[in-house]
């Protein structure tokens, strides 16, 4: 998939034009990371600093009393801290791996099995794409009461595992990644349908399933109750994060440190995906 | 869309048990993808004929619920402004945000590419993580906004940003841009990289003399599939801000000047239980991101043209 650098000369800019260039991307750099920086910067600043006003961007005396408080000022909970923990860290690992397995399976159906029923699937996954899950709520909730599964984690599990995001990326990577004639080899030499799965198309398409472990545990480790959830013990970590923040700005160091720990899973699943992602997603694209 | 027809010579070359295997694998995405999406779907636009609130049984009162809409519910005329006015600017914005940035850093080192594709990603990739507005648009003189403003004495009392109608939907539209350099913009770098560099030899020769020509005649072209996907992307996140609002402006929002369809969606279903209404604005909205859809199209397929 990789192509080699362009060994042709690219067209210059002029002057006026390189100025432009680098001011839209500054400004645009600024936009998108001052409020994260602000966020971490003010997560290590004493009582003081906080309340000082003017409010200063920057730290002067930097500490770590926020992140040391943090476990007492989650202590008097109802339900004990480590389980928030728990049911974030839990749910994250099981809706990721559930997803991306029944997502390759089934991209690998319609891949393979070219027919009006799989035809017919894709088509709507491609439709669906374009439907946002909020303005199911209502349906879903009745169905899911049919299910008896209201105020378990299944209501949280059940929606994330036929994002139909998964499926799409999957199949169009899939299209031209696995050679037909390796599939034929692989038969001819006996191998089953799940072995030929497994064993060939699983590690030929890592890049795309890299990709949707990404974007499936981005969506996971934020996931808040919705309306099918009432029991505190089955609420999430950013749940409980709102909690902190909206108690006032004594608070707000606290709020910062809970929020930067937060933030640290997805950024390093990211590092570890990131030249998967770019590999894949050029194999976005809608064909109509 | 249109269903594709495909070959049928496929299927056959499986053997019966094989086929077997390849429908249990395809079945746990089939059966939860009719549960999640398509019966919810199918169930909304038949409950948008019906007053239904839970307790008496569905009553089928025609188009009355699309009449309503119009006719007896300000609310939703203010709701259906305010969510074309976000999908109107933060989509197209969004869009172009996604796809100029990604073009601009296509052209730098492949370390400077990472890092800034990196910094740009970041608000998308770290979910929930707007409420940070709140504390840099804080309504006290703490708030960042105010201080600065205060400081240049530019105003002489804090500003109750995200409370007074005049800013709240400004804000929002901030966050919501904020955070649009998700997924397309991804799709954006990554299809840039992959264009093929033969296709920019040839339009050297052919007598592409720019920047500009390149990316109008060869460039987008190529992209065109990403394109959609990134549009569809955009179509579906900005027809459908509803929880930064809420969570930013609070719920309603001062004079509903945030309360856009998905808002008054929750509120009629899930505190009025008006399940039929709310089901008839689902349906609608969906029809809006439908139409959406098409117009993109037709848009894209004016490319290189």
């Amino acid at each position: 998939m990789k192509k080699a650098k362009p060994r042709y000369k690219r067209f210059t800019r002029s002057r006026l034009g390189n100025f432009l260039f680098f001011t839209i991307l500054i400004l645009a750099g600024l936009y998108t990371i001052l409020p994260l920086i602000y966020s971490i910067v003010t997560s290590f600043k004493p009582l003081d600093e906080l309340l000082a006003f003017p409010p200063k961007f920057y730290v002067t005396r930097p500490t770590l009393k926020n992140y040391s408080i943090l476990p007492e000022l989650l202590s008097d909970l109802d339900v004990p801290f480590a389980r928030y923990v728990f049911n974030t860290l839990f749910l994250s690992v099981v809706i990721s791996a559930l997803h991306v397995i029944v997502a390759s399976m089934s991209a690998f159906v319609m891949c393979q099995v070219r027919n009006k029923w799989t035809g017919l699937l894709f088509a709507l996954v491609q439709f669906a794409l374009l439907y946002n899950a909020t303005t199911l709520a209502v349906p879903q909730y009745y169905i899911f009461s049919k299910l008896n599964i209201i105020d378990t984690y299944w209501a949280y599990i059940l929606p994330m595992l036929p994002s139909t995001m998964g499926v799409f990326l999957i199949k169009q990577y899939m299209d031209g990644a696995i050679p037909e004639a390796l599939i034929e080899a692989a038969r001819i030499d006996g191998a089953g349908v799940l072995r030929i799965f497994w064993q060939v198309v699983m590690p030929l398409v890592k890049p795309a399933w890299m990709t949707l472990t990404l974007f499936i545990f981005r969506d996971s480790w934020a996931l808040q109750p919705g309306g099918t959830i009432f029991s505190e013990s089955l609420k999430t970590l950013p749940n409980i994060l709102s909690q902190i923040t909206s108690s006032g700005i004594a608070r707000s160091g606290s709020a910062m440190a809970a929020t930067v720990l937060l933030m640290i899973p997805p950024v390093l699943i990211y590092f570890v995906t990131q030249s998967n992602v770019m590999e894949t997603m050029s194999s976005a694209g809608i064909k109509e | 869309m249109r269903v594709k027809t495909f070959e049928k010579h496929t299927l056959k070359k499986w053997s019966g048990r094989d086929c077997v295997w390849l429908a249990l694998m395809v079945a746990p995405f089939a059966i939860l993808f009719l549960i999640v999406t398509v019966i919810p779907v199918l169930a909304s636009i038949v409950l948008s004929f019906f007053q239904y609130d839970m307790i008496n049984p569905p009553q089928f009162i025609g188009l009355d619920n699309y009449f309503r809409m119009f006719i007896s519910d300000q609310v939703f005329l203010i709701a259906l402004q305010n969510t074309l006015k976000l999908a109107v600017i933060t989509g197209p914005i969004g869009f172009l945000l996604s796809f100029v940035l990604a073009w601009m850093i296509n052209d730098l080192s492949p370390a400077s590419r990472t890092a800034l594709s990196f910094l740009f990603y970041s608000p998308a990739l770290m979910g929930n993580v707007y409420f940070i507005w709140q504390v840099l648009f804080s309504g006290d003189a703490y708030g960042y906004a105010n201080s600065l403003l205060m400081s240049m004495n530019l105003i002489s009392e804090p500003i109750q940003w995200f409370y007074d109608e005049r800013y709240a939907m400004t804000l929002v539209i901030i966050v919501q841009l904020w955070m649009s350099m998700g997924v397309s913009f991804l799709a954006n770098i990554s299809g840039l990289q992959n264009v093929d560099t033969t296709l920019y030899e040839a339009g050297a020769i052919d007598g592409i003399r720019n920047r500009w020509a390149e990316l109008w005649y060869i460039t987008l072209p190529s992209m065109k599939g990403i394109l959609l996907f990134s549009a569809v992307m955009q179509i579906q996140t900005s027809f459908s801000i509803s929880a930064i609002a809420t969570t930013l402006t609070g719920f309603p929002s001062v004079n509903y000047s945030t309360h856009t369809i998905v808002t008054h969606l929750s509120d009629i279903a899930t505190t009025r239980f008006e399940m039929g209404y709310g089901a008839a604005l689902s349906v609608f909205l969906f029809l809006l991101m439908a139409a959406a859809r098409i117009l993109i199209r037709k848009v894209l397929d004016a490319l290189g043209r």
